[in-house]
């Protein structure tokens, strides 16, 4: 049997952006929060709650990118070139905000700069990356193997908008973290965003949904047409038992459910995406197997994945398992100076 | 030949910087890693609390380094598509494989680890803290080989073939990863990152014994920094030696460049001093001692060593800087080399410790290892000009369709942005290591002592595991 290793692949970078939008969504949504959040201890607890993980989050950004130059080179090379304004910017923000995390606790008179690093950092790198793919959404016009379009052509009214969402999106994911790490006078603040950035996210979901099918006949053809229309009645089915998931874990006080149906509305817009974008990896100019490397590196490199990404699934899972339960503010290596 | 607002120019320019910025935190986080660990290993081996003061004091600074050295990483992995695409869709197909390993098999690892080996003191039991330190240098060390090997095979490209639309496929994966070049440039750069490390280590150990030479932190610190100056320095030079003879092999128009050499001769001299003139084709007002270049390159009294004008001159690196660099860097290695030796006879003669001539010197030598590891990379960089894959795609062919502005605009962001953020994080690592070992200090007081007037008991030794 013949292995379609383009296919395994892209689902395999699929699978590292999701998992970076997801983990490195909740820390940056800390982040997005942080000017929210009254200053000192509770902001140091916010920020506790992450320290040990957001690295590990933020290395599937380096795997979704690097597999794109390893296994889709044309894709990396034509997308990266049409989006070099929203991926500078990117990069700058996840410069700041990384940072911050030592960088403010080595400095009391600075610590309010590095706070604003972290805040202005994430919010920088959620709207650049919301924009990102607003932008890779509408569409990547290449010719000869080489982006051809402007150096504006990613600032679009609808890129914008899903700049918004993703901010509100990757916000509400930091609010239910928040909700389920925390206790007391954080937690029950963290409730109030959790509320008003769920709402947001709905309303910009339902939003960007529908000017999606709208940019490309070919997305309304994917999501008007038999069979594919079944997901145009089960996504938003899935969507609203998320929203309700979520509604009555807040109203109930049950701190883990409203995470996880966060965690379940990203993962339907995810797929949501990949239903209109496929088989195309820059829309609409370039298909998953034209944009492949030859099977000698796909295959190469799907060895070391297929052995090496089910370790790294076991230490994250382990990692987080160390750091599990409610973030005890007396604890912590950073130990604040009052 | 330069317009110095074109997109290419600008993109060399911003790769040059953000690369250079970044290779300083590697070089100093993979030699801190593998300390570390050995640190904590003796700990655990010796129950003897000065390991454990001496880990605590340096894993705070590698945690300050090592996220700058995560977000300053991060740009190069997108910079190979933003500015360089033609060279990403060509080369993608071998190199991205082997950068697709480096993420897979060490940054995984490291950031997994990290958080544990940072904040899980409480949280784990003594000897998974330790297996995630060691995790934490390993992690350090595979990342440096699969680094290392995508540079060489861009060095001395080998187990590939070229396909219709003009990609580099792979052939023989053996033959990629271990392309001739890659033994040699992998050992030179661990070596120098160990080396930067004890130099700073030594360098901060120095400090605090000029204070107070009493301090047993800091006697640590500055005997097992000069045990490493002592024996890593002269394998350095050996590992040098043989690196420059491998390149010899396959980059002989770098060696030349580095030479100072403009005819091919035999029996040819080693230009110790001189200004190689590009356009004048010679090297001006040239210092040489007979025969030793040839002696030196080829190991032979009469070999012959290739000069430059044996290239078309579009194929020539620029000599000036490479001449320079490649000095700068041999004359920082023999001076710690020197140092080394130094140590060794104080050491035994029993004044290690009470030698503030030697300790100054430690002290002016910290940064020595900052400076070889960039001069090193410019020599070995800006001597493989005009070409990014040796011999078969030049620099010119493989930027993007870029704008010059959006190159311009994005290259003066990220100076302005990498001078404000590691320019406060070097302010933060340097405040760090302004607080002696073992003192109690809140970090964001400076230090509490004044100098020289540290009472002896504050020096004991912490408890195990105590936190800072």
């Amino acid at each position: 049997m013949e292995l379609d290793l383009p296919f395994i692949w892209a689902a395999l970078i699929a699978f590292s952006v999701l998992a970076y939008v997801v983990l490195d969504g909740f820390d940056l949504g800390i982040g997005i929060l942080f000017p929210l959040i009254g200053e000192g201890r509770d902001r140091s607890v916010a920020m506790n709650s992450v320290a040990p993980v957001w690295d590990g989050n933020e290395t599937w950004l380096v795997l979704g990118g690097g597999g794109l130059f390893a296994v889709f080179p044309l894709a990396y090379a034509t997308i990266l070139p049409a989006l070099y304004a929203p991926l500078i910017a990117m990069l700058i923000g996840l410069i700041f905000r990384g940072v911050s995390f030592e960088f403010r606790h080595r400095t009391r008179r600075g610590r309010f700069l590095w706070d604003w690093g972290f805040a202005g950092g994430s919010l920088l790198a959620a709207f650049a990356q919301g924009i990102t793919l607003g932008a890779l959404v509408q569409g990547i016009e290449v010719a000869d193997r080489a982006y051809a379009g402007g150096w504006w052509d990613w600032l679009t009214p609808f890129s914008l908008l899903t700049g918004v969402a993703l901010v509100f999106g990757y916000a509400l994911l930091g609010a239910t973290w928040l909700v389920m790490k925390t206790e007391g006078r954080l937690q029950r603040r963290a409730t109030d965003f959790a509320w008003v950035s769920a709402v947001a996210t709905l309303i910009l979901i339902a939003v960007v949904s529908l000017a999606t099918p709208f940019l490309n006949p070919a997305f309304l053809e994917r999501w008007f047409a038999w069979p594919t229309m079944i997901f145009s009645l089960v996504v938003p089915a899935l969507v609203a038992a998320c929203a309700w998931m979520l509604f009555s874990g807040l109203t109930d006080h049950r701190p883990l459910r409203p995470f996880l149906a966060a965690l379940g509305l990203f993962t339907l817009c995810y797929a949501g995406i990949g239903i209109s974008f496929y088989p195309y990896i820059v829309p609409p100019s370039i298909t998953i197997w034209q944009a492949a490397a030859p099977d000698a590196s796909l295959a190469f490199l799907l060895v070391g994945a297929a052995v090496l990404i089910p370790i790294i699934l076991l230490y994250t899972g382990y990692a987080y398992w160390v750091f599990r339960g409610k973030v005890d503010p007396e604890e912590g290596y950073h130990q604040d100076h009052p | 030949m330069f317009d110095l607002f074109d997109a290419l120019t600008l993109a060399r320019a911003q790769f040059a910087f953000t690369v250079s910025a970044h290779i300083i935190f590697p070089a100093f986080t993979i030699g801190l890693a593998s300390y570390l660990a050995v640190l904590e290993g003796l700990w655990l081996w010796t129950r003897d609390g000065r390991y454990m003061q001496v880990f605590a004091y340096w894993k705070t600074i590698f945690a300050v380094v090592f996220g700058m050295g995560v977000v300053s990483g991060i740009v190069m992995s997108y910079q190979f598509g933003t500015n360089w695409s033609v060279f990403s869709d060509k080369t993608g197909p071998i190199l991205g494989p082997l950068m697709g390993y480096e993420v897979l098999s060490a940054f995984f690892l490291e950031a997994g680890f990290l958080g544990v080996m940072l904040f899980g003191e409480k949280r784990v039991g003594e000897k998974l803290h330790f297996f995630a330190t060691l995790m934490v240098a390993v992690g350090t060390l595979f990342s440096a080989f699969w680094i290392l090997s995508v540079n060489s095979w861009m060095q001395t490209p080998a187990g590939y073939g070229v396909n219709e639309v003009g990609q580099f496929v792979p052939t023989d994966w053996w033959a990629a990863v271990f392309n001739p070049s890659f033994p040699y440039r992998f050992v030179h750069m661990v070596l120098a990152a160990y080396l930067t490390t004890a130099f700073v280590v030594g360098g901060v150990g120095a400090w605090h014994l000029l204070r107070d030479r009493d301090n047993r932190g800091a006697r640590l610190m500055f005997s097992m920094a000069m045990w490493m100056a002592l024996v890593v320095a002269p394998l350095q030079v050996l590992a040098g030696d043989m690196h420059g003879l491998n390149t010899l092999e396959h980059q002989p128009a770098k060696i030349a460049a580095m030479e100072g050499h403009w005819e091919t001769r035999q029996g040819a001299p080693l230009i110790l001093f001189g200004l190689p003139d590009d356009e004048a084709e010679e090297t001006r007002y040239a210092l040489e001692v007979p025969h030793l270049g040839s002696l030196i390159l080829t190991h032979e009294w009469n070999g012959e060593v290739r000069g430059l004008k044996a290239w078309p001159k579009d194929e020539r690196p620029p000599s000036a800087v490479v001449f320079w660099s490649f000095r700068v860097m041999v004359a920082l290695g023999f001076a710690m080399v020197g140092l080394g030796l130094w140590s060794a006879v104080l050491r035994l003669r029993g004044r290690l410790y009470a030698s503030p001539w030697l300790h100054a010197a430690a002290v002016v030598m910290a940064p020595a290892g900052f400076a070889a590891v960039l001069a090193g990379w410019v020599t070995t960089e800006v001597g493989r000009q005009p070409w990014t894959v040796y011999g078969l795609l030049t620099t010119a062919q493989s930027s993007s369709p870029l704008d010059a502005a959006a190159v311009g605009a994005s290259l003066l962001a990220f100076i302005l942005v990498y001078f404000a953020v590691f320019g406060a994080g070097t302010f933060y690592v340097l405040r760090l290591m302004a607080r002696p070992p073992g003192a109690k200090v809140a970090e964001d007081q400076g230090p509490l002592r004044a100098a020289g007037i540290t009472p002896g008991p504050a020096m004991a030794a912490p408890g195990p595991r105590r936190a800072e």
